[in-house]
């Protein structure tokens, strides 16, 4: 690839945010803008700035990865990210913008006026962001190093440091603006290269995608293994090129026999046209034909692992701080539930299109299957598939979208967690207080790149969905739905769900992977969250906040009722 | 003085309702109940919330459901996996592409009925 263009493209995004987030600070003035931008954004808008800060790293490069080395199973993904808003849409949309919050600290003590609620609350919806913003830095490193092979950190610290300026600028006002832009700016940059790889695809011949063969070779490839990997051969294959395998330093041409193989950091291996890919072997055997089937991504359990996943991201969209800080910039309640069907259609959109990069990937460029870079395949695809100048290009507009993905998500979460934290843990009100928490929001993240193991994007983001799923998720849907909620109930029911996932979840980033219970929680932590908050609020009637009523009228009552009980603060 | 010549004074029914005079106004619209907590306020309000709980609960169960039902059947039928439409596979043409209308079109009718439910709810509320 040529990285030229892909920095400038990068660098473009970069400078363009900047610019977008210039023009809201000259009108974002006050607290309230600062945070919520004065909640007078319309539903467009607002729906085209969710989609942007929604569709994180995890949506623009991970999920293409994951169905590119893992087949069908992983198109549950999309699914749910988009199912998750429907169920946000049925169950809290409209009641959660009517309890008058900014955060979901706030929205704790709205509901159960307790501080301690409230500070678990705060405690995990910023452990959540972090297990979320996590990925991005990540994905960032993953991305400028596709593009020019600088170290992964880099990547991972440019996005840091434009987040923080533009955050620290100009607040919620800004990122509306920027995040709304980034929506557009991302479905064109996934969008448009769909078409010329599909054509192309077709002037190709249309070969079949799900033909009972090895993926191999197209052509002659240069292979190149940034770290020490361990690949399987399926088939016996030579290779030229320079390197160290198994050991043996090599130069020219070297047979690998069927078996495990290990490939030094730093080898340049040259693989001929028409041989079967070697894999890693984190990736199961797989012929494109069974590949194409559900049910063979190869975990130990993969009914069990296709439900958790079901499960955390159904129920954990609504639990991400950053998505759910976006519902107070709605006017009213009505206009939070049009919101988030406009958000819908905006999101199946632009998941049409991560499974046809997956499956193309399959059969131009399958040696990401021997290196393992997996998360790679929508950067690298436009400029294997299109020859020449348009190529580039291409490969200059995704690399430019996946950067879009990066920081826009990454702004989201900065804004909630600076929100979060400047009011509930350093306790300073105000303009100065959000500017200086949002130093610790992105730092924190940064100093835990360098901690953790190779986990593809979209798993890790999976986690911080299971840690929403079983403990936010239930203090928002019980909380909303059932008067009978005790304080001591909802404390319970958010440590009983949330602690576990969040162990399972570090244990599994740490680990670099690991067993299917652990990397994929949320089938038994999120139904614990839920019965454990009902039962022990059932078993503490007393401990029931005494206006319940009157908040519940605040929730669900219209409010062009003109209802004493719905006036704000 | 009555008169032989002049007819009796007649009573007259008059059974037309007075639609145009102004209502007595209520001494507690049912708003400010709602404001007071009285018994028949959280009645009105319990009202509410439970057909919206009903509406939402009854949509997640019926769509998220549906959906989610659809690995169990690939798994104890994969010959239902196996089938091509159009040339794609089911699993990736139902997953990668029809699901999403699907959720868009039950969104807009959860949307509707939701409207529907406060509207109603604010004419119970305005007209009593």
């Amino acid at each position: 690839m040529n990285s030229t263009y892909g920095i400038v493209a990068v660098l473009a995004v970069a400078i363009g945010t900047a610019l977008v987030g210039t023009y809201g600070l000259r009108i974002s003035r006050t607290t309230s803008d600062f945070f919520v931008a004065s909640r007078t954004v319309s539903p467009w808008w607002n729906a085209s700035a969710i989609g942007g800060e929604y569709l994180s790293a995890a949506s623009f490069v991970g999920i293409a990865g994951l169905i590119f080395a893992h087949g069908p199973d992983m198109l549950w993904f999309p699914v749910g990210y988009t199912a998750g808003y429907l169920v946000l849409l049925a169950l809290v949309a409209a009641p959660l913008r009517r309890s008058g919050a900014y955060t979901l600290p706030d929205f704790a003590e709205a509901r159960f006026g307790s501080p301690a609620v409230r500070a678990v609350a705060s405690v995990l919806a910023l452990g959540i962001g972090w297990l979320y913003l996590l990925p991005q830095l990540q994905g960032a490193g993953l991305t400028l190093h596709t593009l020019t092979g600088a170290p992964d950190w880099v990547g991972a610290l440019l996005v840091a440091a434009v987040v923080t300026a533009n955050v620290t600028s100009g607040g919620m006002r800004s990122v509306t603006f920027v995040q709304a832009f980034q929506y557009w700016l991302k479905v064109t940059a996934i969008t448009v290269p769909v078409v010329f790889l599909v054509m192309a695809w077709h002037a190709h011949g249309a070969r079949d995608l799900t033909a009972p063969e090895l993926p191999v070779f197209p052509r002659e490839t240069v292979v190149t293994f940034d770290a020490d990997t361990v690949v399987h051969v399926d088939e016996p294959v030579v290779f030229g090129g320079t390197g160290v395998v198994d050991g043996r330093a090599v130069t020219g041409s070297t047979a690998l026999a069927v078996g495990d193989h290990t490939i030094a950091a730093g080898s340049r291996l040259l693989a001929p046209a028409g041989a079967a890919v070697p894999r890693v072997s984190s990736i199961p055997h797989n012929t494109n034909e069974t590949w194409a089937m559900p049910l063979r991504g190869g975990e130990s359990f993969p009914l069990y692992a296709v439900y958790s996943l079901i499960i955390a991201t159904f129920l954990g969209t609504m639990g991400l701080p950053h998505v759910i800080v976006r519902f107070y910039t709605n006017p009213n309640g009505r206009a939070a539930r049009r919101t988030t069907l406009i958000v819908l259609a905006l999101l199946g959109f632009f998941y049409l299109m991560p499974p046809i990069y997956g499956a193309l990937g399959r059969l131009y460029a399958p040696e990401l299957l021997m290196t393992g870079d997996t998360d790679a395949v929508v950067l690298v695809l436009p400029s294997r598939v299109v020859d020449g100048l348009g190529g580039h290009l291409l490969g200059a507009l995704v690399a430019g979208g996946a950067f879009a993905a990066f920081l826009s998500t990454s702004s989201g979460l900065m804004v909630s967690l600076a929100g979060v934290l400047s009011r509930d843990v350093l306790r300073l009100r105000g303009i100065r207080g959000f500017r200086v928490a949002s130093v610790p929001a992105v730092l924190v993240p940064l100093g835990m790149t360098w901690l953790v193991g190779k986990v593809p994007v979209a798993d890790m983001v999976g986690l911080a969905f299971a840690v929403a799923a079983s403990s936010l998720c239930p203090l928002l849907v019980l909380g909303i739905w059932s008067t009978r909620i005790s304080t001591v109930g909802a404390v319970a029911g958010m440590l009983a769900g949330g602690v576990p996932a969040l162990v399972a979840g570090l244990v599994t980033i740490s680990a670099g992977g690991g067993n299917v219970f652990l990397a994929r929680p949320a089938a038994w932590t999120a139904p614990l969250g839920f019965v454990v908050m009902y039962a022990v609020s059932l078993l503490t009637p007393r401990r029931v906040p005494a206006g319940v009523n009157h908040v519940m009228v605040r929730l669900h009552a219209p409010e062009n009722l003109g209802l004493r009980s719905q006036d704000r603060r | 003085m009555t008169g032989p010549d002049r007819p009796h004074a007649q009573r007259v029914v008059v059974t037309s309702p007075r639609t145009r005079a102004p209502r007595a106004p209520r001494p507690y619209p049912a708003s400010r109940e709602i404001d007071e907590q009285s018994e028949l306020g959280a009645v009105y309000m319990r009202s509410l919330v439970r057909a919206q709980r009903r509406l939402g609960l009854g949509l997640c169960a019926v769509v998220c459901g549906s959906v989610a039902a659809l690995p169990l059947v690939f798994a104890l039928a994969p010959a239902v996996a196996a089938q091509r439409v159009l040339g794609v596979p089911l699993p990736w043409l139902l997953l990668g592409g029809v699901v999403f209308p699907v959720f868009v079109l039950a969104g807009w009718c959860y949307v509707r009925q939701a409207e529907r439910a406060e509207r109603e709810f604010a004419e119970l509320v305005e007209r009593s």
